[in-house]
């Protein structure tokens, strides 16, 4: 299939609005991505055609509504190479996904003595429920520090990967510098030492390949809005095994095989994890969204990605005063920068007057900023619907404002 | 020239590159820290009071144009007042930030900003030093911390 960026931004209604009479140039796809019109189409056609709930009810919508719902289950799993469709389950994002684990599994395994392992890069949502699992079960939380190109310091394994290692969470690709961490290095080192692993994949899987079967991760993360899917949804991958042993997370209905006023035994994996009324619209708009990109497929996207992101990156180093931060050799398309005396929030408010979304702010990586020693940073980040063309109007207009607010 | 740039010709060119009163004040008796973690704006403000009058002021921090130039501002107006004065003006300031309505002879100079209240995200930059010194002056702690969120 050839990859034509301008028929792709058609199947995007969102994209075709203007900002301030300009045409809108959308530059926050770390944040959340916009939706083809299948997904919407298909969110709709749920809602309009054959809404009912899942797995109760016998009734011919019921059925079709359980269908699509399990259908969905099916592609992340091929999406994600993962053998086992019963390690899917679905979730409200990485969000509910990490604190699913460090609730059902961390609070029932550590304990004073145990280490979690996650790394100075986070995200807020893969730091925060580590940081209250440590509370409340007494393990200590450990850190894997960051170089000042924005990449792990892997050189001392010793010091961070020990017998004490029972859990190493960690990101797989920056949503600030865009570095991607060599995942599979980091999931063996923790496997030598017996710890299990999580891994953040928010900004990964809607980008390039990430396969179960080759990473040997024992859970892992992600949201379908930042996927071109809608909001709301969310996968938590585990392993079979690891599942089937947890407590659960949430109780109610679902999640349950059999009740008594007293007692209660759990449904299977995965609906033991599904409580209540599940995301059934968003599930399969997800769905949607996987065939959508499946249909282009990851080698063209990483290509045309990288492309721009390249192009970004040399543009933007070509002007005054413009510090990015990150320089590592393997990174996504994700540039977190700063302008000499213009702050981030000035220069973001310059760019809306333009039409040009992009970020400013702290990336919810408090403690990346105070490392980098800046309050926030600017961030542009790009999909697959992005042109060279948009990114020339953002340099254009940084150029502008810089000028403006400096001259 | 649009809007924007308007409104950041005034507040810049007077108070963002060249703030007034940015300093650390040797005689002050309260100091209140301000943050805006939303941005990352952070203000450190010190005050000299005697007798509920407001003798000296200054500050200190680092955050966007408009939290600076809103607190280089304030500084150069609460120099003097009473804190019962500081309270009545920060209540007519954060409606016309809100509104874009105000009466030009009692906001003065604060008028520059009234155009803030077109960029909603942006009012709490420019209200961060106002709640932090009406924070502190109205409390008993003499080296207080504040928070917008
Ligand atoms: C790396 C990373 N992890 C986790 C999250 C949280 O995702 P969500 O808000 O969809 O739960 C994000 C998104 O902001 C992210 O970029």
């Amino acid at each position: 299939m050839i990859f034509d960026v301008n028929s792709i931004r058609q199947d995007f209604p969102n994209l075709h609005q203007t900002v301030n009479g300009k045409p809108l140039v959308y530059l926050d796809n770390a944040a959340s991505t916009h939706k083809p019109q299948s997904v919407i189409e298909a969110v709709r056609k749920f809602y309009s055609e054959y809404n009912a709930n899942v797995h109760r009810a016998l009734y011919r919508y019921a059925t079709e509504a359980t269908e699509a719902y399990e259908a969905s289950r099916d592609k992340v799993a091929r999406l994600i190479n993962a053998p086992d469709r019963r390690s899917i389950i679905f979730t409200s994002g990485t969000t509910e996904s990490i604190n699913l684990i460090a609730y059902a599994w961390g609070r029932h395994n550590l304990g004073p003595g145990d280490e979690i392992l996650v790394t100075e890069m986070e995200h807020h949502s893969n730091l925060i429920p580590w940081q209250l699992t440590a509370r409340d079960t007494g393990a200590t939380l450990k850190f894997i520090p960051i170089t000042a190109d924005g990449a792990l310091d892997l050189s001392n394994p010793d010091q961070y990967f020990t017998a004490r290692t029972k859990l190493v969470a960690f990101i797989q690709q920056s949503n600030v510098f865009g570095t991607i961490n060599p995942a599979k290095q980091i999931i063996e080192m923790a496997h030598q030492v017996g710890a299990l692993t999580i891994v953040d994949a928010a900004q990964s899987v809607p980008h390039h390949q990430v396969d179960m079967t080759e990473l040997d991760c024992d859970f892992l993360a992600f949201s379908g809005h930042k996927m071109l899917g809608p909001t709301g949804i969310g996968v938590l991958y585990g392993k079979p095994e690891l599942l089937e042993a947890m407590e659960p997370f949430l109780g109610g209905g679902e999640m349950i095989q059999s009740v008594t006023m007293e007692k209660s035994t759990w449904n299977e994996i995965p609906w033991k994890f599904e409580a209540g009324t599940p995301k059934i619209a968003q599930v399969i708009g997800l769905g949607t969204a996987i065939d959508y990109i499946t249909a282009i497929g990851f080698e063209a996207i990483v290509k045309y990605e990288k492309e721009l992101t390249d192009y970004a990156l040399s543009a933007l180093s070509a002007l005054e005063g413009i510090t990015i931060h990150g320089n590592a050799h393997q990174r996504g398309p994700v540039i977190s920068f700063n302008v000499k005396d213009v702050h981030p929030h000035d220069l973001a408010q310059f760019l809306d007057q333009e039409g040009i979304a992009i970020r400013a702010g702290h990336h919810c990586t408090q403690p990346i900023m105070q490392k980098l020693g800046v309050p926030a940073t600017s961030r542009a980040s790009f999909s697959l619907y992005n042109t060279k063309a948009e990114i020339d109007i953002l340099i254009e207009s940084i150029a502008n404002t810089i000028r403006f607010m400096t001259g | 020239m649009d809007e924007l740039r308007e409104l950041y010709q005034s507040l810049i060119l007077d108070h963002s590159r060249h703030p007034h009163n940015f300093k650390v004040l040797d005689s002050a008796n309260r100091t209140a820290d301000g943050y805006n973690p939303l941005c990352g704006d952070q203000i450190t403000l010190y005050m000299n009071v005697e007798n509920d009058v407001i003798k000296d002021i200054s500050f200190q921090g680092q955050g966007c144009a408009i939290s600076k130039a809103s607190t280089s501002i304030m500084t150069t107006i609460l120099k003097g007042k009473t804190i019962a004065e500081a309270q009545s003006i920060f209540n007519k300031f954060q409606h016309m930030i809100k509104t874009g309505e105000y009466d030009i002879d009692q906001m003065g100079k604060l008028a520059v900003l009234a155009g803030i209240h077109k960029y909603p995200v942006r009012v709490k930059c420019a209200i961060l030093p106002w709640h932090t010194a009406i924070n502190s002056l109205k409390s008993e702690d003499k080296a207080k911390i504040f928070s917008t969120e």
